[in-house]
């Protein structure tokens, strides 16, 4: 039966995440994205919700709730409502986790899984954009050569978060023409991860290059085995979580630029009351639901297991597009009172201006 | 629980409601696009005969939403000539008395065919409804109504087919503003109500847009829907006007899954050429590496989604007694301006094919725009939509 109305336990979990968001994140965003650090404590309070263990089976150390992508992009909405690098850094061992327990062999969940049960926060991460412009997931030029019982990575990714901190990572490479996922743990020979990325936003997340050079790893660390995983499916739960987070940010950038209009008073009036700035703030909240209700839909079809393609892809389209036009509209409405760091609104549109290179840097 | 899942009655429902816009309005769907003002009787009459199957019911859920549009797909312009009480009906169950509903809309289904419009608009007013100036007058028992209506969609079949009926809205006290805005009910065949022209239109011609007179038309006064009294001290008593209101929100998303019909109607349409040439829409590839053509046509179905879930919210909230006027003029200004879009694009892309009458796509391209202007024009939803998410007042906000 057709229903927009989220669970009582979702809605819990938003009510919390949503207290967070504003208690914690929304007083230290501008000062994180200025000093590019996250205070640990922050991450250490977001990781004690549980937010990523509680949908790893008890057997592996969880708390045996469902992965549910619906329930994923309630959260990530309002966590991206709060800042987005943050959204970015703590969720970040999922990139690793979820594609281990959806698509792991045994052995895998077995070794990795409980890792993201602790009580302490532990980097992992997952590595998949290379630097260059016409960057496809589906061909990449990270390459993974079988040899006797191993795998030989060679090539470049960028935008690896926290990988300075992590323990294990995902790789994505090529295979046979396929991308498949190999898991590379820290001190591996031939994994050089390089300098700190310097970005236009997401400053406060920590980002780097990493260089595979004869990267061997045994064949057993291959993302599911001799199965391999879907990566499509992974690409997909990718496309709903930035679509999820992109909503969140363009809801913060909305509400603040509404409140701002109702208060910035010109020619004697609010500026709110001025049809020019009523109606793009209409556009703005139209499109915001928009893409909201398109990102549970594609979400609902992913916890049906089925392919989500389409729905995915066209959504996160949307909400590329969706965000930055919501994002410069907040600026433009604050005007120069926008483009000042005092007002958010400029680290929105910057950190906005992303969502359409971020592919793989989430997951939900 | 966040659900998308239609149960296998529904999808029964959706894919005969498909199939009847498939047999019944594609085939003489460019006849009376070219026959302006000929009454499609033998499809009335098909569809009249088969009318408890469900098919044909507007329904005021998310289900019917899906219903809508698969008939729109077929032929808006046809759709609007389904009988049923229509906007006259919705008019009615939003303001209307359990007997009066009982009173004018029992016997619908029976005998003859039957329709129900409402009279709103006025040579001086479209969407300034509260500046309308018919008045109605009560006279002993009765309410006597003058002035002139225009732009009343199922205005000839409401008005002249017996057992029709028309909602007309006129003010009892001019002084009194939005107070004293009142709706009555005009059976058809009323002495005084009279059908002066049908407007020539640039789509939905099967549609008839009548221009309604009313000159001295006696009514019982029992037909005023809500209360007779006009409050004028108390600014916030305006009543009439939220009659007038509620039963946007009941109609607008319902023009909305309209739009959505003949949207999809030119994406197939599209889609479908596009297959037959051998051209493919990839999905899921980076934007960078898709062809000018898949980046429109991915747009276009991207909008046509939004839309629609939009549409399918805003009617969920009613079937759950939720109010819904923020939703329904969001619904409804996306949707209208969505399919505005999406069609104008699928003539460009269809180029000669696009602009031939030979196919439909050029006119569902015109049938589209009246989606963008009726019930509200976009203008006045998004003014809608942002006084509320401003909670702005009319003044606060003009």
């Amino acid at each position: 039966m057709i229903s927009f109305s989220p669970t009582e336990e979702q809605q819990m979990i938003v009510t919390m995440v949503k207290q967070f968001a504003s208690d914690e994140m929304r007083k230290i965003y501008r000062e994180c994205d200025e000093t590019g650090e996250i205070p640990d404590n922050v991450i250490d309070t977001a990781w004690k919700m549980g937010l990523t263990s509680s949908s790893i089976p008890e057997d592996y150390g969880g708390s045996g709730g469902e992965h549910s992508a619906i329930t994923g992009s309630l959260i990530n909405e309002e966590l991206a409502w709060g800042d987005l690098s943050m959204t970015m850094h703590i969720i970040c061992p999922a990139l690793f986790a979820y594609p281990v327990l959806e698509m792991g062999t045994e052995t895998q969940k077995k070794k990795y899984l409980p890792l993201f049960c602790a009580e302490k926060y532990k980097a992992a991460t997952a590595a998949l954009i290379e630097p260059r412009f016409d960057f496809d997931p589906y061909s990449l030029s990270t390459v993974a050569q079988p040899d006797g019982n191993q795998y030989v990575l060679n090539g470049d990714k960028c935008y690896v978060p926290l990988a300075a901190d992590a323990d294990v990572f995902l790789f994505y490479a090529r295979e046979n023409g396929n991308s498949q996922g190999f898991i590379i743990e820290k001190g591996t020979k031939g994994l050089e991860i390089g300098e700190r990325e310097k970005n236009m936003g997401i400053r406060a997340l920590a980002t780097y290059e990493i260089s595979l050079k004869n990267c061997r790893i045994p064949k057993e660390n291959r993302l599911g085995g001799e199965k391999g995983c879907d990566f499509n499916h992974i690409m997909n739960h990718s496309r709903v979580a930035l679509s999820a987070m992109a909503t969140g940010v363009a809801k913060a950038a909305f509400e603040y630029s509404r409140d701002y209009a109702k208060e910035r008073v010109a020619f004697g009036e609010p500026v709110a009351s001025r049809q020019t700035i009523a109606f793009m703030l209409a556009e703005m909240a139209i499109e915001i639901d928009a893409t909201r209700l398109m990102t549970w839909e594609a979400a609902w079809k992913l916890d049906r297991k089925e392919d989500a393609t389409k729905e995915a892809s066209l959504v996160k389209a949307y909400a590329d597009d969706m965000v930055i036009m919501v994002t410069d509209r907040a600026v433009q409405i604050l005007g120069g009172h926008g483009y000042v760091r005092e007002h958010p609104v400029e680290l929105w549109l910057r950190n906005g201006r992303g969502f359409v290179t971020f592919d793989g840097m989430a997951i939900v | 629980m966040i659900d998308f899942e239609l149960t296998p009655e529904q999808q029964a429902g959706i894919k005969a409601a498909h199939e009847a816009a498939k047999e019944l309005f594609r085939p003489v769907s460019r006849y009376y696009d070219e026959q302006e003002h000929e009454s499609p009787q033998e499809l009335i009459d098909n569809i009249w005969k088969r009318r408890n199957e469900g098919l044909f019911d507007l329904g005021m859920d998310a289900v019917a939403a899906f219903r809508i549009e698969e008939l729109c797909w077929g032929d808006a312009g046809l759709f609007l000539c389904i009988p049923g009480p229509g906007l006259g009906g919705a008019a009615i169950f939003s303001s209307g008395t359990r007997e009066q509903m009982e009173r004018f809309l029992g016997s619908f289904n029976e005998g003859e065919p039957k329709w129900g419009a409402m009279a709103m608009t006025e040579p001086g007013c479209g969407s300034d409804t509260a500046a309308i100036s018919a008045t109605a007058v009560h006279d002993g028992n009765e309410w006597v109504l003058n002035g002139e209506k225009i732009f009343v969609t199922w205005g000839k079949r409401a008005a002249e087919n017996p057992g029709g009926l028309v909602v007309v809205w006129a003010t009892v006290d001019k002084s009194a503003g939005r107070a004293g805005m009142k709706s009555f009910v005009v059976p058809a065949g009323t002495p005084g109500m009279r059908v002066e022209k049908l407007e020539k239109k640039l789509g939905i011609k099967a549609s008839d847009t009548a221009t309604v007179t009313f000159d001295n038309c006696r009514i019982p006064f029992e037909n005023i829907l809500g209360s007779p009294e006009v409050k004028k001290v108390d600014k916030s008593q305006t009543k009439g006007f939220k009659g007038a209101m509620a039963t946007f929100d009941a109609t607008r998303p319902i023009v909305a899954a309209m739009a959505i019909g003949v949207g999809r109607a030119a994406l197939d349409f599209v889609k479908e050429t596009l297959e037959n040439e051998g051209v493919k829409i990839r999905y899921g590839v980076p934007k960078q590496k898709l062809t000018a053509l898949e980046r429109d046509v991915i747009e276009m179905e991207a909008n046509y989604k939004a839309a629609k879930l939009l549409t399918l919210r805003a009617l969920w909230m009613m079937s759950q007694l939720q109010p819904n006027s923020l939703e329904s003029s969001m619904a409804k200004a996306k949707a209208g301006l969505a399919v505005t879009k999406i069609t104008q694009k699928a003539v460009e892309i269809m180029g000669p094919l696009g602009y031939s009458r030979k196919y439909l796509l050029e006119k569902w391209m015109r049938d589209a725009k009246i989606n963008d202007i009726f019930e509200g024009t976009g203008q006045i939803n998004m003014l809608v939509t942002a006084r509320r998410i401003l909670n702005y007042s009319r003044d606060q906000l003009k």
